[in-house]
């Protein structure tokens, strides 16, 4: 089956996102001063032949842990869909 | 004669410079290419600063997959020197030869200045010809410089003395900018615990000649070419 599966990595809660808060200052600047808690990350897109939907999941897994993430500084979520 | 390997990524900018300061000191340096599979019997490997991949991903993080840099780990776990300087601590932290990581500059702009540090830490490979407290001007050009780490691993680094280098406080009278780039505990460069890989941000090669403005990076060189070259037949001779 094959799958693509949308990975989304972003900074760890607690570390200091200075591009975050430079988005949420040029937000304010621009009359959107409702906005708060900005966070910048990064969207990878991928495609992925596998068994099953939790094979897929479980490789990409091993490629955020190895290469798509920084363990000691970024935490990832993944989405899988079919297709 | 003592045979360093300056490691040339693509994207490598400063390789020319480590290269020149190894050779000012009396050791011979040779360029060995990311694609390369040995480092042809290297004593001491440099990784030079510069833009790795275009830092695509995360600084350091394609590099550290390059053929060379399995080289490099073998020669790390044999208690072989490495340097890194600047991308090259990167990639050293991408590698997990170091820990922690380095982020975007708190104040997000590319800052390309000199700064004073102090030599914490001088039973490294690379900075024993200094005096403990020594305290150095050193050009940075980064801008993802902003040393992470756990506070566990920040302990650890203070409990072992393995900051090599830390940003002048302003404290300290420094009339330069303390700390360029929103570094933990003002770190700027560690080690592991043995002393034989340091990475850096400032470059020591860029300030390693008087022609250049300062020597103050020229003990760096002067330490590594102080190391005892390996007693093997080395394939780099003659090249």
């Amino acid at each position: 089956m094959s799958f693509r599966v949308h990975v989304r990595v972003m900074p760890r809660d607690g570390l200091l996102d200075p591009q975050g808060q430079a988005v949420e200052h040029a937000l304010s600047a621009l009359g959107f001063a409702e906005a708060g808690g900005v966070r910048v990350g990064r969207a990878i897109e991928l495609s992925i032949s596998a068994p099953s939907r939790g094979d897929a999941e479980a490789r990409v897994r091993q490629m955020c842990d190895k290469l798509l993430a920084n363990p000691v500084t970024e935490d990832y979520l993944l989405e899988v869909e079919e297709g | 004669m003592l045979q360093v390997a300056v490691v040339r990524f693509p994207g490598s900018n400063c390789d020319f410079d480590s290269l020149r300061a190894v050779e000012r000191v009396g050791a011979h340096g040779y360029f060995v290419w990311h694609r390369d599979t040995h480092l042809q019997g290297a004593d001491v490997v440099i990784l030079p600063g510069g833009f790795s991949y275009g830092d695509y991903l995360r600084s350091g993080a394609i590099a550290r997959f390059s053929p060379i840099m399995q080289a490099v780990q073998r020669h790390a776990a044999e208690g072989g020197p490495v340097l890194g300087i600047c991308n090259g601590f990167q990639i050293l932290c991408e590698a997990h030869l170091l820990p922690g990581a380095l982020l975007r500059n708190a104040g997000l702009t590319f800052v390309s200045k000199p700064v004073d540090v102090i030599v914490e830490r001088t039973s490294t490979g690379f900075t024993s010809a200094y005096a403990a407290g020594a305290r150095l001007r050193l050009p940075v050009a980064h801008g993802d410089g902003r040393f992470v780490a756990s506070d566990d691993t920040l302990r650890l680094l203070e409990a072992e003395g393995r900051v090599v280098l830390r940003y002048v406080e302003s404290a300290a009278g420094s009339p330069l900018q303390p700390n360029p780039n929103g570094s933990a505990h003002h770190i700027a460069g560690i080690c592991n615990p043995a002393g034989t890989v340091v990475g850096i941000m400032p470059h020591p090669e860029r300030a390693a000649d008087p022609l250049l403005g300062s020597s103050d990076g020229l003990g760096f060189f002067t330490s590594l070419a102080a190391l005892q070259p390996k007693a093997t037949t080395s394939t780099a001779q003659g090249r």
